[in-house]
């Protein structure tokens, strides 16, 4: 079933378009991640979901009914913030069970959920506190049981982790992921990080400019990006795009640059149309972890190419590389020497590479 | 070579040395004289209230009194007893708190309302509402005072304090306004958000999660408001009269009507005894005032 499905939804502020066509649907216990830089509407997509922002255009449905003129507290939702949003002169009790009682639930209903939550996210002996006197993962804790205390059909973050500090926001990025392991609640999520989008959703959403670029699988989004913003977005350092051309010879098609006579064999990409390749401008793209050092296997294309610039991060190491008067960067072990100013030999995986159409920037 | 420099080093470290402390001596010399001239004039107060008007006419403003004579101040507040002509501030001192107790209660009501609504429910066109409100401090009293006396007229409560507590509500609403406004700015919206999320409505997040938290700018408005409309003398002279005046209207009838002799004494114990309440605000809650009119520029 789909718990949530938004269908050709707009959004201006003013004269300003945030939101532009979204079409988006999410499966019962599904993750989704809206990932995207700051101003691409991820954050306002979220609210609308929530009821928190009107719509202009098209509509959002909660299990199959229309939501799109129901108040917030009726729309079966609960909201994470980033500022964790708890109500500052009461203590964590009163914060988490604020919701259940404008509900009118009933006292006994109340102390059980209340029990049961705060025993399960390990605040039970916070209760008396006020937020002012909890750290920064308790309070996000707090906000999150304050969620989890009204069993909402759909859970919404908005940038949860982005006030922790980089320890503690991988130990509560692995607590949310524990936490949707076991409940199985719908999620939706919003962030500008990566790895977090990477690590905790089943599918991911990346919005540019109000208008979602590519709505697939974590790996689908990695492995083949649907457009050069997707492919440079995802990954760091991004993908290393590099401008030339198709040549295409009785059935055989190659990459080249111009003016130059390198010629990479694509004999293994699948492409989504197979026509009009030849003389057809291009971005070859190819992540920096797909280029080796050494030959790992027998498709591996070896060209020479001279290293300018290395930049030691502890783990590993990254090379500029000079390929044509375009960079080219590459990611090894920081135990591999190489020499700065010389031609060094690089293997490419043809196996895990992307192209894309010059003009429209589109996957080819 | 290095000896060279270091020993200029030492040189310049000897000279920075005695220009910060000239500096220092300089400046508090000049914090100890404004101290005296600000204190001056309350000293010269407190002393000849104190005084007969014997001890004031033999010796000079500074000269200290001979005991604790609190009797100036009794015929201040109360009178002499006698009837037509003895004004004493006690029915005015009344009359000025059931000014100011409601006006500035629905100033600030109506001020953190409006504070509210602007930041946290905006609607369209509410920086304009905000712009004219703004305008409104602005304004200067004296050009408001005749379509105010046709209003209070009309609505029929010229010459009494009811009135009074209408004027002073309606021009303190525009400073109220926006010291709420300044401050629910940085008050993160999400927490209205959440509380919407909650089911909370419009009245239950403004009472139940804002005004908690509202304290420090609550106290600035208070004494701001307070010490406007009790030291007032503008609205009070021209609106009301008699019976109905506020105590500043009193203390300036009182001081100019003394027929005979200008009794200094009463005139200063009575210039106090008009000036002590604001001075209890300020002691009860001032430390709220410096923390609330600063709050605004540290999140929380």
């Amino acid at each position: 079933m789909k718990t949530l499905k938004i269908e050709e939804l707009s959004k201006n502020f003013g004269s300003t378009e945030v939101l532009r066509k979204i079409n988006l649907e999410i499966d019962e216990g599904n993750f989704l991640v809206l990932l995207g830089p700051s101003g691409c509407g991820k954050s306002t997509l979220l609210n609308i979901i929530a009821g928190l922002e009107t719509i202009n255009e098209g509509n959002v449905h909660i299990d199959n009914y229309n939501v799109s003129k129901v108040e917030p507290k009726d729309r079966n939702i609960a909201m994470v913030f980033q500022s964790y949003a708890l109500y500052p002169s009461m203590n964590v009790r009163e914060n988490m069970i604020f919701g259940l009682k404008q509900a009118k639930v009933s006292k006994e209903k109340i102390e059980e959920q209340l029990e049961k939550v705060s025993k399960f996210l390990q605040v039970d002996a916070l209760l008396e506190r006020k937020p002012s006197q909890l750290s920064g993962g308790q309070r996000q804790r707090v906000a999150i049981g304050r969620a989890l205390v009204r069993e909402p059909r759909i859970f919404l973050f908005d940038e949860p982790l982005s006030n922790l500090d980089a320890k503690l926001r991988v130990e509560m990025r692995r607590e949310i992921k524990k936490l949707h392991q076991q409940l199985k609640t719908t999620v939706v999520y919003v962030t500008h990080d990566q790895t977090e989008a990477m690590s905790l959703g089943t599918n991911i959403a990346i919005m540019n400019h109000g208008v979602i670029q590519q709505n697939d699988t974590p790996e689908n989004i990695y492995n083949k990006p649907s457009n050069t913003f997707v492919a440079d977005f995802i990954g760091s350092p991004s993908m290393n795009l590099i401008k030339g051309s198709l040549k295409e010879s009785s059935n055989k098609v190659s990459f080249v640059t111009h003016g130059s006579n390198i010629e990479i064999p694509i004999n293994r990409y699948d492409f989504k149309e197979k026509s009009n390749l030849d003389n057809k401008e291009v971005f070859f793209g190819i992540r920096p972890e797909h280029i080796f050092f050494k030959k790992s296997n027998e498709e591996d294309f070896e060209i020479n190419l001279r290293a300018d610039l290395s930049e030691y991060i502890g783990h590993e190491q990254i090379m500029t590389f000079n390929f044509e008067n375009q960079e080219v960067l590459a990611k090894f072990p920081s135990t591999v020497k190489i020499h700065l100013s010389k031609n060094t030999k690089l293997f490419f995986d043809l196996t895990q590479i992307s192209l894309f159409d010059a003009k429209t920037e589109e996957r080819i | 070579m290095q000896d060279k420099i270091h020993s200029s080093y030492k040189q310049l470290e000897q000279k920075s040395k005695y220009t910060n402390m000239f500096l220092r001596w300089f400046l508090y010399f000049v914090l100890v004289v404004f101290a005296f001239y600000f204190i001056f004039p309350l000293y010269v107060m407190v002393v000849t209230s104190l005084k007969t008007m014997e001890e004031i006419r033999q010796g000079t403003l500074l000269t200290w009194p001979s005991g604790l004579n609190f009797d100036s101040w009794l015929v201040a507040w109360g009178g002499r007893g006698y009837g037509a002509g003895d004004t004493f501030l006690k029915p005015y001192f009344w009359n000025s708190i059931k000014m100011v107790v409601p006006a500035v209660f629905f100033s600030t009501f109506i001020g953190a309302m409006a504070g509210y609504v602007l930041t946290k429910w905006r609607f369209k066109g509410d920086k304009w509402v905000f712009l004219f409100l703004l305008f409104g401090c602005f304004i200067p009293y004296q050009a408001i005072l005749l379509p105010m006396a046709r209003t209070l007229g009309v609505l029929g409560i010229s010459n009494s304090v009811i009135g009074l507590v209408l004027v002073h509500t309606v021009y303190g609403i525009p400073f109220t306004t926006l010291f709420f406004r300044n401050f629910y700015v940085s008050i993160p919206s999400e927490l209205v958000k959440a509380a919407r999320i909650d089911g909370a409505g419009f009245f239950k997040i403004f009472f139940k999660i804002l005004l908690p938290v509202s304290t420090p700018i609550i106290v600035v408005t208070i004494i701001w408001q307070f010490t406007q409309i009790w030291n007032d003398f503008l609205f009070g002279s021209t609106f009301s009269f008699g019976e109905a005046a506020p105590i500043q209207v009193a203390l300036n009838n009182m001081v100019l009507s003394s027929t005979s002799v200008k009794e200094y004494n009463v005139d200063m114990a009575s210039a106090i005894i008009a000036g002590i309440p604001t001075l209890i605000v300020y002691v009860l809650a001032g430390k709220y005032f410096i923390r609330g009119l600063t709050s605004g520029a540290v999140k929380g």
